[in-house]
């Protein structure tokens, strides 16, 4: 008979406020098998995991039951404590009565009879559980980076200098991503090219970096330590190798300045064969493909005039796309984010006024490599204006759009009134109206402070409407802090936008497995404690795609999902879970539906012997082929049909 | 439970829900709904297995054949399978398995099968209070009551 010690835990109040872990523990001491119960306050602290060893030690158990938090939080640590003790890790079994129980049930009287069911039906498991041993796989030493904004640079710069090999792929046909497109960055105004472009380049050309750009992820295969990665290369009708950057085929092209420029968040033209900013990295033009003539209707007058243009014999329109397979070891991704558009909130008048723009629109506008060259023009007539409205918080903090606060709206405004006022001076006013500024970071509200200085208003409210008056705009807000309603008359209004997850991150997230937090980013394993990690190993988050944040944090994730990534790529083999499947072959009848319903190819049947068989490699332990199994042979190991029935048994 | 009339004793019905939830979603959703002190009834207790798809339909009849009023699946959303495709598994099993709840005698509606993600604590917490009215409507599991004689 086993012997099964069982370790309740009051997690300080968390569990003991709602469960009584007193008659818990008691009711456990009585359930067959147990030979010892104990509580104590923090099971997971040193001295709650001596108390387990020890306990272990004197009553020579070989099974043991913790009843705490979910094993999603905190299994990990106890299988270290038991496999410290001497009991094989595998033989725990933890009672969720934390999260899925004295969280959940405020009535103690109900949450305690539930949780004694939970550590019974826990213990009847651990009677089963098998003592397993960790396999080894080797693990290939590269790594895979998607996303080249900011976040996917730094990523691949900190495991390039750590000597890995990494590949970085980007979607558009340059890397640099939002901060690219940015003119200075708040608070300390450090000029946002002059401190990427150098670390744009060092990436380009570090010898242990392959850059993919113009390349999307389409299929990923495979597990921690060896995934392999398909990645669509799109044509760019460039030959890279032969294009110098010159850009006689933009000049040439006969849609010059009639494409609105996506960099510029179209407040500037570009032509079909375009460099999306003149620092690009890597400095090749590409033709885009949606709007060139040559490659839409066939024809481009008599003939393409880039391709006649191009001296070096760049332009070949019979690129076509290829397929690249990329074998890593572990993957970064960081995929940045997408700007609310504004039209869906009327209100705010954005469809109605080409003098309502969005502060990324703005920031072009202020960059002095922008379509007016950082110069401050009314869109609408081009003329310098005379005042200027930001209206925080469009969509932000709002229940019916985004309900989360973009992080950095507040201070990319306040940033935006610092820069108008240096390149307008006094003549312009400067009307700010916000929700709350929210200027936590370091030197944020110093910052703050400075701008307040700066002859501008602050409206605490949010504007009822913006109207479109032909040459200027009238907003109504009521200031909360005055109680007044105000009539504001102003030449141009800045929208500041919330941050939204990428578009078509849900269908990223498919992809490679991820889950998705309610708001559309991607979800962390855990807020606190594994900020970078998914809940698929081998795979980390960084930057905008986990959650709205500003370039200080978004560099800081970066270089700690980089360092997440070098604690696996520094091993030359990695122990693997052995909860997997088996085969009994005393019991297969080789009929083969296990090979049919495993989705990774792990189920082979064995020609010569008629028997199904696992490949352990392949096999993530989902246990579909045990449910499939029509004659029991499938074994899911230590969750085995055995020991789920006796945990069913027990927990009614 | 305390003797009483009929009437009362339906009124204290308090059903037994066995639920099997998914590591990866429906479990991740669970344990969502506590960090998030979002309050739902005790009745439901859950029993974490890998996938949806490893739920085996004896699982399913063992918990109603012991007693259990109701059973609840509960895995990732289409497309969104941790193991690809283990929720379809799932789904087809479960349909399958309601023609042998039919010859049981028992109504098919004390098997739920529902896809919530690792970030649906909430709809994790209305799905509980929702199956525990309706079973509690249903009234206790008829079978277990034979199985006991």
């Amino acid at each position: 008979m086993r012997r099964i010690g069982v370790f309740v835990c009051h997690c300080g109040i968390n569990i003991a406020q709602n469960v009584d872990v007193e008659a818990l523990t008691k009711y456990a001491s009585k359930l067959d098998s147990v030979v010892v119960s104990k509580s104590y306050k923090y099971m997971c602290s040193d001295v709650g995991a001596t108390l387990i060893k020890d306990s272990i030690k004197k009553h020579e158990l070989d099974g043991v039951v913790i009843a705490c938090c979910s094993p999603r939080m905190h299994e990990h640590t106890f299988r270290e404590v038991v496999s410290d003790g001497g009991v094989n890790q595998y033989r725990l079994e933890i009672a969720n009565i934390r999260e899925q129980c004295s969280w959940a049930h405020s009535d103690r009287e109900k949450a305690t009879k539930k949780a004694k069911f939970l550590v019974r039906s826990a213990v009847a498991k651990a009677k089963l559980l098998e003592s397993l041993e960790t396999s080894t796989l080797e693990v290939n030493h590269d790594a895979l980076v998607i996303g080249a904004g900011i976040a996917g640079i730094q990523a691949s710069l900190d495991l390039a200098n750590d000597g890995f090999k990494v590949y970085l792929v980007e979607r558009e046909p340059s890397i640099g991503g939002r901060m690219a497109q940015l003119d200075k960055t708040f608070p300390t105004l450090d000029c946002s090219s002059c401190i990427l472009t150098p670390k744009m380049m060092e990436v380009a050309n570090h010898p242990n970096v392959e850059l993919l750009t113009y390349s999307e992820v389409t299929g990923i295969e495979g597990s921690i330590g060896n995934y392999t990665v398909k990645i669509k290369k799109k044509p760019r009708y460039v030959d890279v190798e032969k294009c110098t950057g010159c850009g006689d085929c933009a000049t040439a092209c006969r849609l010059k300045d009639r494409i609105n420029s996506e960099f510029n968040m179209s407040r500037g033209k570009r032509g079909a064969a375009y460099m999306p900013f003149p620092q690009a990295v890597p400095l090749k033009y590409t033709i885009d493909a949606e709007h060139c003539l040559f490659l839409t209707r066939g024809k481009c007058g008599d003939k393409p005039a880039c391709r006649e243009a191009c001296d070096q014999k760049a332009i070949n329109f019979d690129q076509k796309e290829e397929i690249v397979e990329l074998k890593v070891g572990a993957i970064v991704v960081t995929t940045g984010y997408d700007l609310l558009d504004p039209t869906s909130m009327y209100e705010y008048g954005y469809a109605n006024s080409p003098d309502v723009i969005t502060t990324l629109e703005l920031e072009r506008l202020i960059s002095s490599s922008g379509p007016t060259l950082g110069e401050i023009l009314r869109p609408s007539d081009q003329q310098k204006p005379k005042s200027i409205t930001f209206i925080l918080c469009v969509g932000s903090r709002d229940e019916t759009e985004c309900t989360w606060c973009c992080r950095i709206g507040c201070m990319s405004a306040l940033k935006h009134v610092y820069l108008l006022r240096e390149k307008l001076g006094d003549d312009v006013e400067i009307n700010v109206c916000y929700t709350d500024v929210r200027s936590y970071g370091k030197g944020y509200e110093e910052f703050y402070r400075t701008v307040r200085g700066m002859k501008t208003n602050m409206f605490r409210g949010r504007p009822s409407e913006v109207q479109n008056m032909g040459d200027h705009q009238k907003i109504d807000i009521f200031d909360t802090t005055t109680n007044k309603l105000f009539e504001i008359t102003t030449d141009m209004v800045v929208l500041v936008p919330a941050l939204l997850p990428r578009a078509d991150a849900g269908d990223f997230a498919r992809l490679l497995h991820l889950t998705l937090s309610g708001d559309g980013f991607f979800l962390e394993a855990h807020p606190k404690l594994r900020p970078m990690d998914t809940f698929v190993n081998g795979i980390f988050i960084a930057g905008c795609c986990q959650g709205p944040k500003d370039i200080q944090d978004t560099v800081s994730q970066a270089s700690g999902a980089a360092s997440r990534v070098a604690t696996i790529l520094s091993k030359e083999e990695l122990e693997i879970d052995p909860l997997i499947a088996a085969v009994d072959a005393e019991v297969c009848t080789g009929c083969g539906i296990c090979v049919e319903v495993c989705p990774y190819e792990a189920r082979v049947l064995n020609e010569k012997t008629k028997i199904a068989e696992v490949n352990d490699a392949l096999c993530t332990g989902c246990g579909a082929c045990i449910a499939a199994c029509p004659s029991n042979a499938s074994i899911h190991k230590n969750f085995t049909k055995k020991q789920l029935l006796d945990m069913v048994d027990d927990i009614i | 439970m305390v003797e009483g009339t009929k009437e009362s004793k339906k009124s204290e019905f308090e059903p037994k829900i066995v639920g099997f939830l998914c590591n990866w979603c429906s479990y991740a959703g669970a344990d969502l709904a506590g960090t998030s002190r979002i309050q739902y009834p005790p009745n439901v207790r859950i029993i974490r297995v890998m996938c949806s798809g490893a739920v085996d339909s004896v699982y399913i009849l063992r918990a109603l054949l012991e007693g259990a009023d109701g059973v609840f699946i509960g895995g990732c959303h289409p497309g969104d399978c941790h193991y690809l495709d283990g929720n379809y598994k799932a789904r087809r099993r479960i349909v399958l398995l309601r023609d042998i709840l039919d010859a049981l005698g028992l109504e098919q509606e004390r098997v739920w099968i529902r896809w919530i993600s690792a970030s649906e604590g909430q709809q994790f917490a209305e799905t509980m209070k929702e199956m525990t009215e309706a079973i509690r409507k249903l009234g206790p599991n008829p079978i277990a009551k034979q199985w006991d004689i």
